[in-house]
């Protein structure tokens, strides 16, 4: 039982938002079957009742004053930008709404 | 169970997501500043436009204000809350994700009363808001558009998304859970609170039952309603569209719909059979927020008197009717006027009568703020006392008032400068009655040979009379009674 | 070459007026000219920039205000820190001529210390390689061996320093991208404690993990930038609220009393060359005669840190590179709608290893999968920080190789990339924990190539790791 398909590469490519070529598709479909199986090894482990690291820090409430510090300015900004219009981004027509 | 349940046999069932902007001077997680109409891309900087390598900081006074939500909500804080990346791509997003918060938000399982009944609130979290897109091109209309335009001053402002549970009934239910959270917001200080600027801003989740049914039916999302007229409007037009389906035996799609408030409708946005894959994990940018006993105990003290509670305390005091308390405050800056007119020694219910009438009617038409108005609290107590000592008719106050309204000055002033003070001398008063009698004989006697209809008429042309000779600030009880002490009868 | 390699001496005679800096920036320039069209270190020499820099150092020390510990010290950057004005492109197309319009944090710190940024360096696209050879712009050669890869990600900076080009460089390490280049080119590298140094400015590749580390030829040179560098800063809300690590006072403390661990699961593996295990024994016999008690040590959940890595760092890896969407700043394919435009940007833009975690990391994060995925590899996560906790119970600082091998053919390992990921095996483990580690060069293979000696030690343990280096790096010599 394979732990990725082309079919889940498909959709995964959808959600991350990259054109692949179905030749990237089929080679990105072995690399990754084999990436996840030597990664799976994982489950050989007993990770009942031990909690997630999303840090390794024990850092917590890291705040700071509700203080104004200078913006950007919008030219040095713009000057970057692939294309823009009175004083905006501008992008291709958006098909749909946000999901 | 609502009067439409038991008319239709069908039960409404609503859930409400209310966003709010928090009112603080800078973004959720920089120092750029959280202003409404700025140049576009003006507010903007490495942290909230999303650059490579930048990171964010949270800020210390949007959590002040998220625990203050809380607490007006009569929510739990957990021990700790962590931030979440919410992943999707729309070009308003500088990063194509948006840090939010997901199983762990900072405020859970609370409730607001709404007329008389307790509506549920699951959790309200805090996230930052998106940028801003002009569609170009094809009126406007994003599915018409040649092309669209990013605007990433509002990208990073900080917002607090607080869900109801699906506790309401109806849309009137709807609009006032709306109303009353929308003046408990700007109560305690934490929001301008304005829709026409999108710093409120409602989504509904709305479903039928078979009335008595405990399994909720499909439900819908309704979007793109702008103002509490538009969210009535909108829920009724779906509940009756849901129905219809209902009963012909259809199935309503679990979609997104969109209010078209021009055309009275909500139409088909995109199917949400399967909801969209977040990918919701830990911001590992960010830690936790663990607000301490020190911070909740802060927060606690320096809530205000919450809407609910003064109204409450005004009825009481001041012998109001409930109706009247929440017209008064619901106008900002109302309440706290008629309170120091009321401390500068006017009754009560004469201010509360004032305020709500023709002050009310007045901000109304003006559209000036409370604080704009240039007659003081302690002014309106001098009108108010001059009517009650005689020196002014009701109908002349109003006069006095509209005056002092356009232009800054006391109503005494005004009664001088115009002479207007009404009269109330018995001597002088009597006099004058006594010259207007003598000058209308016949009428004196067909008062005192007619009936009750006739002597009402004749009264009614001798206190004309009076009222012309005086130019109207004659007192008009106490010519009344001099006038019948008089006629005799 | 007569350029003097110790960072320290430079400043030292800089500050002294001795030597001026622009004089010492020429220098640097012209061993660049020579060698780096066949190395290919460098994406951007900073020439005019550093020659100014120079000459306000100059004219500081002319004044008798003191420039600071760096002063007038060639530095070379990682091409994945943003430096405002100077083209960043993380190695990749898809920031081809992006001039951000800010620096980052470290950057400005080296400046205000009398630092001269150099040029910006090559590296695995967005940081994720182990040999350089992700780069879109063309790898980078080893300079003990131009026909073997540099290691990686950070190959230019180590390249760099390793051939004489800058006495200092910062790269940034992940999974090992400091300190497995570090040990192929024979530098000393060094992965601080997660929050030592502020990341801010340092364009995220896995945002749990990454840290910017110092490259130099000794590990004093390396103590005097780590101080510049570390220390808490405001932008960053991941940075540890301390300054920086006081290392050079305590740096010639010895060993004496204290208890070294070598790790079985790393040194004793299959996967690690017989000689490299060997230049590990050797660094423990030499620490003992320095006086310290060396032993062997179990940390078992290593074994699965390659794993696990491979699960979390893919995962926030896609999330980070998520903004490279053609919209603000960067390439852009237009299409007939901004969705289209997305996609067909990052596919030209991105080259097939960033693809590959990209796809992976979404992946492992999908709906159905978090928990078997990214949430278990989490939960190792916390299996490797406590069995590492247990071994710093009865020892100061752990051992072990930094890469299985000596430095490999250019090409050799591109075929498969399981193969490449394995290159990591050995410092994954301690960039999951959090913990702080480092390479000092010890000895060499038989084919006259570095090998690395890895130093571990506990979180904000750099003081005490620090002075295990310097041990080992006197017995190198």
């Amino acid at each position: 039982m394979p732990r990725i398909t082309r079919a889940d590469v498909e959709q995964v490519a959808v959600l991350a938002r990259l054109a692949l070529t179905p030749e990237e598709m089929d080679q990105l479909t072995d690399d990754l079957e084999s990436i996840l199986e030597h990664a799976a090894q994982v489950e050989a482990l007993d990770t009942d009742g031990v909690p997630p690291t999303a840090h390794p820090l024990p850092l917590a409430n890291v705040l700071r004053p509700d203080e104004l510090r200078p913006s950007l300015d919008r030219d040095e900004v713009l000057g970057q930008a692939p294309a823009a219009e009175d004083g905006r981004f501008r992008v291709p027509p958006i098909l749909g709404e946000a999901p | 169970m609502s009067t439409t349940a038991t008319a239709t046999g069908w039960e409404t069932v609503v859930g409400l997501e209310v966003h709010c902007e928090l009112a603080t001077v800078t973004k959720l997680f920089c120092g750029c500043a959280n202003t409404f109409g700025a140049e576009p891309n003006t507010n903007i900087c490495p942290v909230c436009l999303g650059l490579p390598g930048s990171l964010p900081v949270l800020n210390e006074r949007a959590v002040e204000f998220a625990l203050r939500v809380g607490e007006a909500l009569h929510c739990d804080v957990p021990e700790r809350s962590i931030f979440a990346r919410k992943n999707y791509f729309y070009p308003d997003m500088p990063k194509d994700y948006q840090i939010s918060q997901y199983d762990t938000p900072i405020c859970v399982d609370g409730w607001l009363e709404v007329d008389g009944t307790r509506v549920g609130i699951e959790r309200a979290h805090m996230e930052e808001d998106t940028g801003k897109t002009l569609h170009v091109g094809g009126g406007g209309r994003i599915h018409e558009a040649d092309h669209s335009l990013v605007d990433y001053n509002r990208a990073g402002l900080p917002l607090m998304e607080i869900v109801s549970r699906p506790d309401i009934r109806d849309a009137e239910q709807a609009r006032a859970y709306v109303s009353e959270l929308r003046g408990l917001l700007e109560a305690i200080g934490v929001s301008d609170v304005k829709m026409e600027e999108g710093s409120l801003r409602v989504d509904a989740n709305v479903s039928l039952r078979p009335a008595g049914a405990e399994e909720f039916g499909t439900k819908v999302e309704v979007k793109n309603m702008n103002s509490l007229r538009s969210l009535g409007h909108a829920l009724d037009y779906e509940v009756t569209r849901q129905r219809e389906l209902l009963e012909a035996g259809e199935r309503i799609a679990q979609e997104t719909r969109h209010w078209d408030e021009d055309g009275g409708v909500t139409s088909s946005l995109r199917s949400k059979e399967e909801a969209f894959d977040y990918r919701y994990f830990p911001e590992p940018d960010l830690v936790p927020v663990a607000p301490d006993a020190e911070m909740r105990a802060r927060v606690q003290s320096s809530m205000p008197e919450l809407p609910a509670a003064r109204r409450a305390r005004l009825v009481a005091d001041w012998g109001i009717a409930e109706q009247d308390a929440r017209v008064l405050l619901s106008t900002p800056g109302l309440g706290e006027y008629a309170e120091a007119a009321v401390a500068a020694g006017a009754a009560p219910k004469d201010v509360v009568n004032w305020c709500t009438g023709d002050l009310l009617g007045y901000l109304n038409e003006s559209g000036l703020a409370v604080g704009a108005l240039p007659l003081a609290p302690d002014g309106l107590a001098e009108l108010i006392e001059l009517v009650a000592d005689g020196t002014l008719s009701r109908p002349l106050a109003k006069d006095v008032l509209a005056e002092c309204l356009l232009e800054p000055k006391r109503p005494r002033e005004v009664v001088d400068e115009r002479g207007i003070a009404q009269v109330s001398d018995e001597g002088e008063l009597g006099d004058l009655l006594d010259g207007i009698l003598a000058a209308h004989p016949e009428d004196v006697a067909e008062y005192r040979a007619g009936d009750e209809k006739a002597r009402k008429k004749k009264n009614g042309f001798f206190m004309g009379e009076a009222m012309k000779a005086t130019k109207g600030s004659g007192n008009p009880q106490l010519l009344a009674r001099l006038l019948k002490e008089r006629l005799g009868g | 070459m007569t350029v003097a390699a110790s960072a320290t001496e430079l400043a030292a005679a800089v500050r002294a007026g001795e030597r001026s800096a622009r004089e010492v920036v020429d220098e640097h320039l012209a061993v660049i000219d020579a060698r780096d069209p066949e190395l290919h270190a460098f994406l951007h020499v900073m020439a005019d920039e550093a020659r100014a820099q120079a000459d306000e150092v100059d004219a500081a020390v002319r004044d008798g205000r003191d420039p600071g510990p760096l002063a007038g010290v060639p530095v070379a950057l990682k091409d994945v820190l943003c430096t405002r004005g100077i083209p960043t492109t993380c190695g990749s197309r898809i920031l081809e001529g992006w001039r951000p319009p800010y620096t980052a944090t470290v950057v400005d710190r080296v400046r205000a210390a009398g630092g001269i940024a150099i040029g910006k360096t090559n590296l695995d696209e967005f940081a994720m390689g182990s040999s350089t050879e992700n780069s879109a712009y063309g790898p980078t050669r080893n300079p003990r061996d131009p026909s073997r890869v540099p290691g990686g990600s950070s190959g230019g900076s180590a390249a760099a320093v390793g051939a004489g080009m800058a006495p200092l460089a910062l790269g940034t390490d992940t999974g090992g991208s400091v300190r497995q280049p570090a040990a192929f080119c024979g530098v000393v590298g060094v992965k601080p404690t997660y929050g030592r140094v502020s990341r801010y400015g340092l364009v995220a590749f896995a945002s749990s993990l990454d840290q910017v580390g110092p490259f130099a030829n000794t590990v004093a040179d390396a103590a005097v930038l780590l101080e510049v560098i570390g220390g808490h800063d405001v932008m960053d809300s991941t940075s540890v609220r301390q300054p920086a690590p006081a290392l050079l006072s305590q740096l010639d403390d010895g060993v004496d009393g204290l208890r070294v661990g070598i790790v079985e699961e790393l040194t004793d593996a299959d996967g690690i060359d017989n000689e490299v295990a060997a230049a590990i024994d050797d660094a423990g016999r030499a620490l003992e005669k320095a006086g310290a008690t060396v032993d062997r040590v179990s940390v078992p959940a290593t074994t699965y840190g390659l794993s696990a890595y491979y699960l979390i760092a893919p995962a926030e890896a896609s999330s980070n590179l998520a903004r490279y969407d053609g919209v603000r700043y960067g390439l852009r394919i237009d299409g007939r709608d901004t969705a289209t435009m997305n996609a067909e940007t990052r596919d030209a833009g991105f080259g097939p290893e960033v693809k590959r975690r990209i796809i992976l990391g979404t992946y492992a994060l999908s709906a159905g999968y978090y928990d078997a995925y990214y949430g278990t590899a989490q939960r190792v996560r916390t299996l490797i920080i406590r069995d590492f906790e247990r071994a710093y119970g009865s020892f100061d600082v752990l051992l072990s190789p930094t890469a299985p091998s000596t430095a490999f053919a250019l090409d050799a390992k591109t075929a498969n990339p399981l193969e490449m990921y394995l290159s990591d095996v050995c410092t994954i483990p301690s960039s999951l924990a959090g913990h702080a580690a480092m390479n000092v060069p010890f000895g060499a293979g038989a084919d006259g190539l570095p090998i690395g000696v890895q130093v571990l030690a506990p979180s904000l343990g750099e003081p005490v790791m620090f002075r295990v280096a310097q041990a080992i790096e006197a017995a190198a010599q």
